[in-house]
């Protein structure tokens, strides 16, 4: 960087991070301070009922409102949200799926109220429905009706805004769930053809433009620790895809056939335990996806270190941007040509990755597709199986995580120590003040326009027609996220996705397990039946696979388990646990607003004559919180540092046993 | 208590109403359905859902099918799953234990389980209506033919009408080969529909098919006489459970069971594993 004579670089990838918090005001001087400090690039973080449909005053909102993301519930919402800043510069990176159609016809009304040209809007919306229902759980409709919504989008995009990606295919989530690399390229491959071939079959994309819209198809991918593995599956999607557009597709334009992808790299394998750690493997993630040039990432996102102890401030988000701008600007990284063209190890594992993807694609495809694949649960089982191999190997120490299953010994970190100090905490007052202005929202629309626009809506739905443009009008006529859903809710009706924990699977043979198993049948003689839990997510929070895998272990150690997936209100979840006859209820919640739920599950229980039914609870859940949670009557609380599920186990049978010896 | 719950039962009492079929075909999908329709006339409603166990570890899981949403704020909708914990061989006591106390406390009690082949016979003598639904196109329902298992269902419900051709053919299926099996025992032909949950095809007509099986076997008898093998299935396969075929014997298998059971009938089935438990283990301290 000092040197007198710059050598020639790669123009580097687009820098991100994924953030947004409170409110759109908040969230827009977020946004600024960091483009201040070399961002390029914006990635929106909404709350979970802007990404359910909900309006923050919806009941379903309460405790969830500016949690994980902005909350937006309307055109007044999205100009604040980009106040003062390029609409026709930015590039702008959605994390929206069900509601996608929604935030970019928010978008593009915010747009044209400030008199940018929306065919000068760049950026994508993430729009990827399957990866909701296999691992993210903010789905909203079912399968058909979502692909239509996706489809109608690319279909509108492809003319109207021909720079914006509609969708963005996540393998990303599918990692998080448990996959191996190559069941994470097969269910991506299985995914954009899904939606291509959705695109292919309407009337109102003629076969001329299919290479233009096959050009418009990016995907989001995670990086892992095992980052030789990443770059060879960064390499290997990069050829598959190429040849799937050629072959299915008939794109003759190699440029076309590119593969371009962004990238978070993986939250998964961020620990609670030692988390400065966390910023070495940030590093190491970031590399494998950018090593390549041949299958550079065209954007990137790290997650802070502290990720698995709460919401990350903006210092330590700063942290992560300096990796980016490091290995973007000090190293010589982007000086050279593909590093790996000719490395025979490279290659050899860069093939193997590409046939057992195609062998699973093929399978996949077999059975009807990725949709079909959804509905009768296949790749959610298939995942579901694979996660549990991953946790059985950390718990057996076959997979070496420093300072969680191996080298735990450890000076205390000085990052730490502050306690509640080293992480965001959303201020309380946020919700109201959310609602508060939702309300004043309501107050100066103009209530004929909305219903007229809701109409539209409407029609447009029942005949078929292309969602956007209409959406686009109830934006500006000042409709509601909410009310926008719902629109859609009537015509399109709910989806509950398959859980996929009804998976065989073989079971653990550790002894440990097999200890528990003895108590677990020990117990249940006395009980006079198996000791029976309930395994609960309540709130929008659709992350299952912590909930998935506490299912799994608490049938394989003999209990009888009761799970009903996700998005529950505590209502529900008091009437199933006295419904069932449950002897333990435990709760799992990512989203940050146990504070609000959990104690909204005692009270109900208690009023409902089941106070003495034991709650534990599991989640990321900073300690101060769970001190409160343990004074609430909750009996024991899990975070992402108890990776020993056996033990877990024991301890609920413990609390069990407890429970009755108290009764 | 159980003893009392059959005692006093007055008959016929509720309907209580099987619904089997294949892993993802629709079932509580189109329960939910049924559910809905049921409580927007008052009426309330229990489900059991059985559940086949884990053989290895005894685990079970329950509840993943149950997507019933429509229970969450209503106190007229009940939902209990159970494990068929000592499977290979019958239905646990806690199913007929279950149905019993259900029966007596709800207008209608539909009774839940997987798979084809065992379950279907296994359920069938808790029931007074089973209920077939068959996926579309999956293959399912060959099995089933095969697995010799038509007979058992009086309404045959072919999910997923709104896919159209291969719903049809599915029904088309088993329509002709419902012309195989003799029912003329019963004189009840079981129908076979179409079905969506999701556009609301043929809802009404299954619910319809309900009242008019229950109607027909009130009023040709046949209902009475299913209750009784019902019972006396419970009482052969809970005796069998605890003692085997050895300690069966001793009281006479099930045709002296039977026997027995008729020249009682004021006795209900709990009653009768008792007092044939307390025999059987007589018998078996005795030497033979």
């Amino acid at each position: 960087m000092s040197d007198p004579v710059a050598p020639k670089r790669d123009r580097p990838w687009v820098f991100r991070t994924y953030s947004g918090h409170s409110s759109a005001r908040a969230s827009n001087a977020l946004y600024r301070n960091n483009l201040g400090k070399g961002q390029t690039g914006l990635s929106v973080a909404f709350d979970l009922p802007t990404q359910t449909g909900f309006d923050s005053d919806h009941p379903l909102a309460r405790g969830e409102v500016g949690k994980v993301g902005v909350p937006v519930s309307h055109l007044d919402d999205m100009a604040l949200l980009f106040e003062d800043l390029p609409l026709d510069r930015m590039n702008t990176s959605m994390t929206i799926n069900a509601t996608a159609a929604w935030m970019l016809a928010l978008y593009v009304a915010a747009a044209e109220r400030s008199g940018v040209d929306p065919k000068l809007l760049q950026g994508t919306t993430q729009n990827d429905i399957v990866k909701e229902y296999l691992s993210r759980g903010t789905y909203i409709f079912p399968p058909g009706p979502s692909m239509r919504l996706i489809s109608d989008m690319v279909a509108y995009s492809v003319s109207a805004i021909p720079k914006w990606n509609p969708i963005n295919v996540c393998s990303y989530h599918l990692q998080e769930a448990g996959a191996t690399p190559a069941q994470e390229v097969a269910y991506a491959m299985a995914n954009a053809i899904a939606v291509l071939d959705a695109v292919r079959a309407r009337e109102d994309v003629p076969d001329s433009s299919i290479p233009q819209v096959v050009g418009r198809i990016s995907f989001f991918l995670n990086a892992g620790i095992r980052f030789v593995e990443e770059i060879c599956k960064g390499r290997a999607m990069t050829e598959l895809w190429d040849e799937i557009t050629r072959d299915r597709y008939g794109v003759e334009d190699p440029k076309l056939r590119r593969f371009r992808y962004g990238v978070q790299v993986n939250s998964l394998g961020l620990t609670e335990a030692q988390p400065e750690n966390n910023v070495i493997r940030i590093v190491l993630e970031a590399l494998g996806v950018t090593f390549s040039k041949n299958a550079r990432c065209r954007a990137l996102q790290l997650p802070a270190w502290n990720e698995a102890l709460g919401l990350p401030r903006p210092w330590d988000q700063q942290w992560s941007l300096r990796i980016q701008q490091i290995l973007a600007y000090e190293t010589d990284l982007l000086e050279y040509d593909d590093l790996f063209d000719g490395s025979r190890a490279v290659e050899a594992q860069t093939a193997e990755l590409k046939r057992a993807a195609r062998e699973e694609l093929d399978r996949v495809i077999e059975m009807g597709g990725a949709i079909a694949a959804v509905e009768n649960a296949y790749m959610k089982q298939q995942l579901v199986a694979s996660h549990t191999r991953r946790t059985r190997a950390i718990e057996s120490g076959d997979l070496t995580v420093v300072g969680v299953n191996a080298y735990t010994e450890a000076e205390e970190s000085p990052l730490t120590t502050g306690g509640a100090q080293s992480i965001l905490v959303v201020d309380e007052s946020a919700e109201r003040a959310q609602v508060e202005s939702l309300e004043a929202f309501r107050r100066r629309r103009n209530d004929a326009e909305v219903a007229a626009a809701l109409r539209g809506l409407s029609d447009a739905l029942a005949n078929g027609d292309n969602v956007v443009p209409p959406s686009i009008r109830a934006a500006h006529a000042g409709v509601t996220t909410g009310e926008w859903a719902d629109a859609l809710r009537v015509v399109f009706g709910e989806y509950r996705a398959p859980t996929g924990v009804g998976v065989r699977l073989a079971g653990d043979l550790s002894p440990e397990t097999e200890r528990v198993r003895e108590r677990v049948r020990g117990l249940s003689d006395e009980l006079g039946r198996p000791i029976k839990i309930l395994v609960g997510k309540p709130g929008l929070d659709g992350h299952s696979n912590g909930a998935e895998q506490i299912a799994v272990k608490a049938r394989d150690v003999g209990m009888e388990v009761v799970y009903e997936g996700i998005r529950l209100t505590p209502e529900e979840i008091v009437q199933s646990a006295r419904d069932e006859g449950v002897h333990v209820i435990g709760l799992s919640i990512l989203s940050g607003s146990h504070g609000v739920l959990v104690v909204d599950v005692m009270e109900r229980l208690r009023e409902a004559g089941a106070g003495d039914v034991p709650v534990v609870v599991g989640g990321i859940i900073p300690e101060v919180d769970a001190q409160k949670l343990r004074a609430a009557g909750v009996q024991r609380v899990y975070t992402p540092k108890d990776f020993d599920l056996t033990r877990i186990m024991g301890e609920i049978v413990d609390v069990v046993a407890e429970s009755c010896a108290a009764a | 208590m159980l003893d009392a719950l059959e005692r006093n039962a007055p008959f016929p009492g509720a309907p209580r109403v099987g619904i089997t079929g294949a892993p993802g075909a629709g079932k509580s999908t189109l329960l939910d359905a049924l559910v809905r329709g049921l409580r927007a006339t008052g009426e309330t409603v229990a489900i059991a859902a059985i559940d086949p166990s884990s053989l290895t570890t005894g685990g079970a899981l329950l509840g993943d099918r149950i997507r019933v949403r429509s229970s969450g704020r209503d106190p007229g909708v009940f939902i209990r799953s159970m494990a068929a914990r000592d499977r290979l061989g019958g239905i646990s006591d806690v199913a007929w234990a279950g149905v019993t106390i259900l029966a007596a406390a709800f207008d209608r009690v539909f009774v839940e389980t997987v798979g084809v082949g065992q379950s279907e016979s296994d359920i069938a003598p808790l029931v007074d209506t089973l209920v077939y639904v068959a996926n579309p196109g999956s293959g399912d329902e060959l099995q089933y033919m095969k697995a010799g298992l038509l007979e058992l269902p009086d309404v045959f419900a072919v999910s997923k009408a709104d896919l159209g051709a291969s719903a049809d053919r599915t029904a088309s299926e088993l329509e002709s080969a419902r012309g195989l099996v003799d029912r003329a025992a019963t004189a009840w032909s079981p129908p076979v529909l179409r079905v969506s949950a999701r556009d609301g095809t043929g809802m009404a007509e299954l619910l319809a098919a309900l009242d008019a099986h229950r109607r027909h076997t009130l009023e040709a008898g046949l209902l009475e006489e299913r209750r009784r093998r019902g019972a006396r299935a419970h009482v052969v396969e809970s005796l069998r459970r605890r003692y085997g075929s050895h300690g069966l014997e001793r009281v006479g298998s099930a045709p002296g069971i039977d026997e027995r059971m008729s020249a009682e009938p004021q006795r209900t089935s709990f009653a009768w594993v008792e007092v044939l438990s307390r025999e059987i283990e007589d018998a078996l301290r005795k030497p033979a």
